[in-house]
């Protein structure tokens, strides 16, 4: 009997913004309490509440993968943590037809003072698995994650990889009908991630329900065969993986040559608007592959902010990342933000990229604190031929030189 | 692994539940084990004096104790070293104590689970309560030697200590789930615990016995819930004279109707966690 593994009808969650900002500290909650004189009349003040999802159906039949792709805050990790049950739904009804493994975050549950050995029973644990499993796959485990040597040794003596690699070893092992996954191949190396789509996609071909979350397109599309776009809340399409992923590329990219973003007044800083230009100064999402292009950045300063620093990273739609330039890179650059007030930064990049489409992600922040982390803020299209090399990303436009030795 | 018998899994909105699902937890009973057998290695990692300290805070206030009621005070001990008597009191206050502080800040150390992975949130301040359950071991064989030492062996009504034992775990996991639902919304909740226990530790016979209140007023008294299991313990480690029937009444009652709200309160938010933590 097949049917389905995963239904959601009307599903939406509902977020007050700032969380319970507005009585934080127990001294305000009483103090609410005791001018509001009776408990449970709180007034419901509608224009703090953010709807992260609203009015979603889906439906994945058994044995199905589905891939979930859309913007930062489109509701894509609220949608898992729904079909994981960490939160409720607002409205709506969402259920799940067996156990339900959820891999978030790789390590969940990884405690830094214990052994490797120590962290796999308890992350195991965390993740649903029964001890009796664990101990007949743990050969199986420890030889996947390829750390045998440390297996007795404190996790935080490990290396940043060795810690992924059996985090992951541990995750990849989960029984469950249902997997869930959300970014794990953000983290790692080329190597890493590799791996992990391997056994991703062994994990899909046996049998089991897997709905995964990523901004590496390619993987999505590796991975998926059918495919769920969100934006803003809801579901804007949902259909076989290539489809779906181009209709997003599509609508990324028109609006990509100015984008123009929602402003929180209460951030410390904001990103207003960015803007992708060809030599010519219009903006345009358009530009030929042999012209320089300037990435416009309006941000508002609300605060000054000391060693304010903006980053502006280029990756491929499959998440590599080209460049990462920072305005710190430049010793003058970060002089400039410090005031508040409105500011139009620009980098102009030399003309390197192949034709094609690339992500463009700004950061703003400081060593400690990151103020904006915008993937995707727009998306760059490159026109041109590649000269009959389609596989190469970047051409260098080095210099040729050819001489011919004099002979004595 | 047979998917076409799995059961469908119901996530549906509104987060007040009347109870808790005990089947879901029993499930989970390994989760329970290893996040607490995770408390006891972490705590005692790194430190040189290790199970020590289990021993040690117990011993420093019962010198404490000796010191300022017993020799200063003198008050009164129901007829054993006062010695003995305080450190009675004081493991199992620190049973009691500890548990309920560990329980309520649990939530909160342990948010990066609770917002990453589902599994029944009890389980969390359940796990770490257990650990203290060690510490009680150390200091109880501390005990056993200064009672071997002393000749004052337990009579037969030591085999009910258990009970007792059990008894002050469950009203340490009782308040605890009471302050660590308050303590996930509004940190202030752990300071006033801070403040509570300190009076708290005063106003049950810890370091003096019960008997200083008037025979009449005793039940009045009990309604502190940790009265009973304190003059049980003493009883069933000490031989004191037993608590009475009133007063283990009252301290019963009153125990266990901060565990039902505990329960309760609980269960009214625990799908409301993640959110809020």
């Amino acid at each position: 009997m097949t049917g389905n593994a995963i239904e959601m009808n009307g599903v939406g969650k509902r977020y007050r913004l700032g969380g319970t900002a507005a009585q934080d500290s127990l001294r305000e909650a009483l103090a609410h309490g005791w001018s509001r004189g009776r408990r449970g009349a709180a007034p419901a003040d509608e224009s703090r509440d953010v709807w992260a999802l609203r009015e979603v159906d889906l439906t994945v039949p058994e044995g199905a993968s589905l891939g979930i792709v859309g913007r930062n805050g489109a509701g894509k990790s609220t949608l898992l943590k729904i079909l994981s049950r960490i939160t409720y739904p607002t409205e709506g009804h969402s259920r799940v037809r067996g156990k339900v493994g959820s891999l978030l975050e790789v390590g969940t549950g990884f405690h830094p003072e214990l052994s490797g050995r120590e962290n796999i029973f308890l992350s195991a644990a965390i993740l649903g698995m029964p001890r009796s499993v664990v101990a007949r796959r743990l050969d199986e485990i420890v030889a996947f994650s390829g750390v045998e040597r440390f297996l007795d040794t404190p996790v935080k003596r490990y290396s940043s990889g060795m810690y992924l690699r059996l985090a992951f070893a541990v995750a990849a092992h989960i029984d469950a009908h249902v997997l869930l996954v959300d970014e794990v191949l953000a983290v790692g190396d080329a190597e890493f991630q590799r791996r992990c789509l391997g056994t991703m996609e062994t994990i899909g071909n046996s049998g089991r329900t897997v709905v995964f979350v990523s901004h590496n397109l390619d993987a999505v599309t590796r991975l998926c065969s059918t495919a769920v776009w969100l934006d803003a809340g809801g579901v804007r399409a949902v259909g076989p993986t290539a489809q779906v992923v181009d209709a997003y590329l599509m609508d990324a990219t028109p609006d990509a040559g100015s984008r123009v973003f929602v402003d929180d007044p209460a951030a410390p800083v904001a990103l207003t608007s960015l803007g992708l230009l060809g030599p010519t100064g219009a903006s345009t999402g358009r530009i030929r592959s042999e012209d320089p292009v300037t990435v416009e950045v309006t941000l508002v300063l609300r605060e000054a902010i000391p060693a304010l620093d903006l980053a502006v990273s280029v990756e491929t739609t499959g998440g590599t990342r080209l460049m990462d330039e920072s305005m710190s890179d430049d010793s003058a650059g970060t002089a400039h933000l410090n005031a508040p007030g409105q500011y139009v930064v620009s980098l102009t990049l030399p003309p390197l990229l192949m034709p094609g489409e690339y992500a463009v992600n700004v950061w703003v922040g400081t060593a400690y604190e990151t103020f904006v982390w915008e993937h995707s803020a727009g998306w760059l299209r490159l026109e041109g031929g590649h000269r009959g090399r389609p596989d190469r990303l970047i051409s260098s436009q080095g210099t040729w030189t050819v001489t011919t030795p004099e002979r004595p | 692994m047979d998917a076409a018998a799995a059961a469908w899994v119901d996530n549906s909105p509104g987060t007040a539940r009347k109870g808790l699902d005990w089947r879901e937890v029993w499930r989970y009973r390994e989760l329970v084990t290893f996040l607490a057998l995770r408390d006891v290695k972490v705590r005692y990692k790194q430190a040189a004096f290790g199970m020590a300290w289990a021993v040690l805070r117990p011993l420093a206030a019962m010198a404490v104790f000796t010191v300022v009621f017993g020799r200063l005070v003198h008050a009164p001990s129901d007829g054993v070293p006062y010695v003995l008597f305080a450190f009675t009191g004081v493991i199992v206050w620190t049973l009691f104590a500890d548990g309920l502080d560990a329980a309520t800040t649990s939530l909160v150390s342990n948010a990066a689970l609770i917002t990453k992975v589902y599994f029944p949130r009890v389980a969390v301040p359940l796990a770490s309560v257990l650990p203290r359950l060690l510490d009680f071991g150390v200091s109880l064989v501390l005990l056993a030697v200064l009672l071997v030492v002393a000749r004052r062996l337990p009579g037969p009504q030591v085999v009910l200590l258990p009970l007792v034992v059990l008894w002050c775990v469950v009203l340490a996991f009782g308040f605890g789930l009471i302050f660590a639902t308050v303590h996930v919304r509004y940190r202030d909740a752990h300071h006033v615990l801070g403040l509570l226990a300190q009076v708290w530790l005063f106003a049950s016979p810890v370091a003096y016995s019960s008997s200083l209140v008037p025979p009449h007023w005793r039940w009045v008294y009990a309604l502190n819930p940790m009265v009973g299991p304190l003059e049980a313990a003493r009883w069933t480690l000490l031989s004191t004279p037993p608590p009475g029937v009133p007063a283990l009444a009252a301290s019963l009652s009153t125990g266990l109707f901060a565990v039902w709200l505990g329960l309760r309160t609980f269960a009214h938010n625990e799908r409301r966690l993640a959110d809020v933590i």
